[in-house]
């Protein structure tokens, strides 16, 4: 199952939350996020936890993909 | 690069704060956000304490630092509409359970690195009023989302850098339209190029690493991220090392430079501000960094804390080296039923928003 988040706009850390949450449900998540904190956190996460992330930024928003 | 950004960050706040001390700033007030804002207030006349008005240049920089990394980097995009008004309420209660532990988290660490052991009892209030505040965000604590600011209203988010650069020349040109403490506080300081210098480049790594001290302990708590936690940990050991160097080190709870001893004050004093950091998206030295970015939520709750610190000292909530008067004792019991009051009412649906997949 994949899922896709459109976290832009949210203050710190919900972005966070809302992945985390949806990667103990789902084994791929889309997040899109238009600031570098929330997308900085999320990757950090997702470092943390061994799983892959991919990212790419296209007019200040980032889309991040992320599989466990 | 990873150490390299923690230690760097560490060391400028940590040590940076104990040579502004050196340089006049008084004990262990080298840099607060909560504090050094207060004495801005004071400086424009929103409060009339006398002792305490300064246009710190340590608060500008923090903005100037911000703005220009965020400008040369790109990262400059103009944006808000989350709510302003309670992030304008949750700057005031931010600033109010500050000022009566008198400082902000970063200077309950500074207060801690030179001695002051009531740092600890502040501290672990801020901690529990961060594990509070994520208690709300669990339950779905959501204030709205910020739009990107377009056309005429993108200007919007240069008013931060552009009122600090006038504050910047107001303060190197003792203008009239400010006031300086002339005893007190207010009236020691380091030389104002040397607290512009240190607050551009704790501006500049605070931006860098998105410096947040609510979001130290909320991202360990949450996802146990220790980065901010390191910077906090070099942080205390460089103003601890220079501490004990100058000869300003000084273990107790009492007699502590700008600090009291009511320990039950000093924990709930925190607890709210850490309650309302959370609920508003970053601390007070965050909210700085991120009104400098152009992020027009982060002035709205900069604007709060000014008036927080008005409510302080004009209702004689704030605390003393007397202890906490009783009107400040009510401030922080009403402010934590307003700051729970909000968490509590801006709770959604935790389900996220899909786009297709």
């Amino acid at each position: 199952m994949e899922k896709t988040l459109d976290l832009r706009g949210l203050s710190c850390p919900i972005p966070l939350i809302r992945t985390r949450d949806a990667l103990a449900a789902e084994a791929c998540v889309t997040v899109i996020v238009d600031e570098p904190a929330p997308k900085e956190n999320i990757l950090k996460f997702a470092k943390a936890q061994g799983y892959s992330a991919e990212c790419k930024e296209e007019s200040g928003e980032y889309t991040l993909v992320i599989r466990k | 690069m990873y150490w390299g950004l923690i230690i760097g960050t560490g060391v400028v706040f940590g040590l940076g704060a104990v040579l502004l001390v050196q340089m006049g700033n008084p004990g262990n007030y080298g840099f607060c956000a909560a504090c050094h804002l207060r004495d801005i207030a004071g400086a424009l006349g929103i409060h009339s304490v006398a002792t305490l008005q300064y246009v710190r240049p340590e608060i500008l920089g923090f903005v100037l630092g911000s703005f220009a990394l965020a400008k040369t980097s790109g990262e400059f995009r103009p944006r808000g509409g989350s709510n302003p008004l309670i992030r304008f309420v949750l700057g005031a209660l931010m600033v109010i359970g500050a000022l009566v532990f008198l400082g902000c988290p970063l200077r309950g660490i500074l207060r801690l690195a030179g001695g002051d052991l009531n740092g600890i009892t502040g501290l672990v209030g801020f901690a529990a009023g961060i594990v509070a505040g994520i208690a709300f965000l669990k339950r779905g604590y959501n204030l709205g989302r910020a739009r990107v600011h377009a056309g005429a209203g993108n200007s919007a988010g240069y008013l931060a850098a552009a009122v600090a650069f006038i504050l910047l020349v107001g303060v190197g040109t003792h203008a009239a339209f400010l006031r300086f403490s002339v005893q007190g506080p207010g009236s020691q300081h380091a030389p104002l190029i040397a607290s512009l210098v240190a607050g551009l480049v704790a501006g500049a790594f605070a931006w860098r690493t998105r410096m947040c001290l609510s979001g130290g302990i909320r991202d360990f708590i949450l996802v146990r991220d220790t980065y901010l936690l390191k910077i906090y940990g070099v942080l205390f050991l460089a103003a601890l090392a220079g501490n004990l160097a100058f000869g300003t080190f000084k273990l107790g709870f009492v007699g502590q430079p700008l600090a009291h001893t009511m320990h039950l004050w000093n924990f709930l004093g925190l607890f709210l501000t850490g309650l309302a950091a959370v609920l508003a998206g970053g601390c007070p030295l965050r909210q700085l960094i991120m009104s400098g970015e152009g992020n027009t939520d982060a002035m709205f709750c900069v604007l709060g804390m000014l008036a927080g610190a008005g409510i302080s000292h004009g209702f004689n909530a704030a605390g003393s080296a007397a202890g906490v008067a009783v009107n400040g004792q009510v401030a922080v019991l009403a402010g934590l039923v307003v700051a729970g009051a909000i968490g509590w009412s801006f709770r959604e649906k935790t389900t996220a928003v899909t786009v297709g997949g």
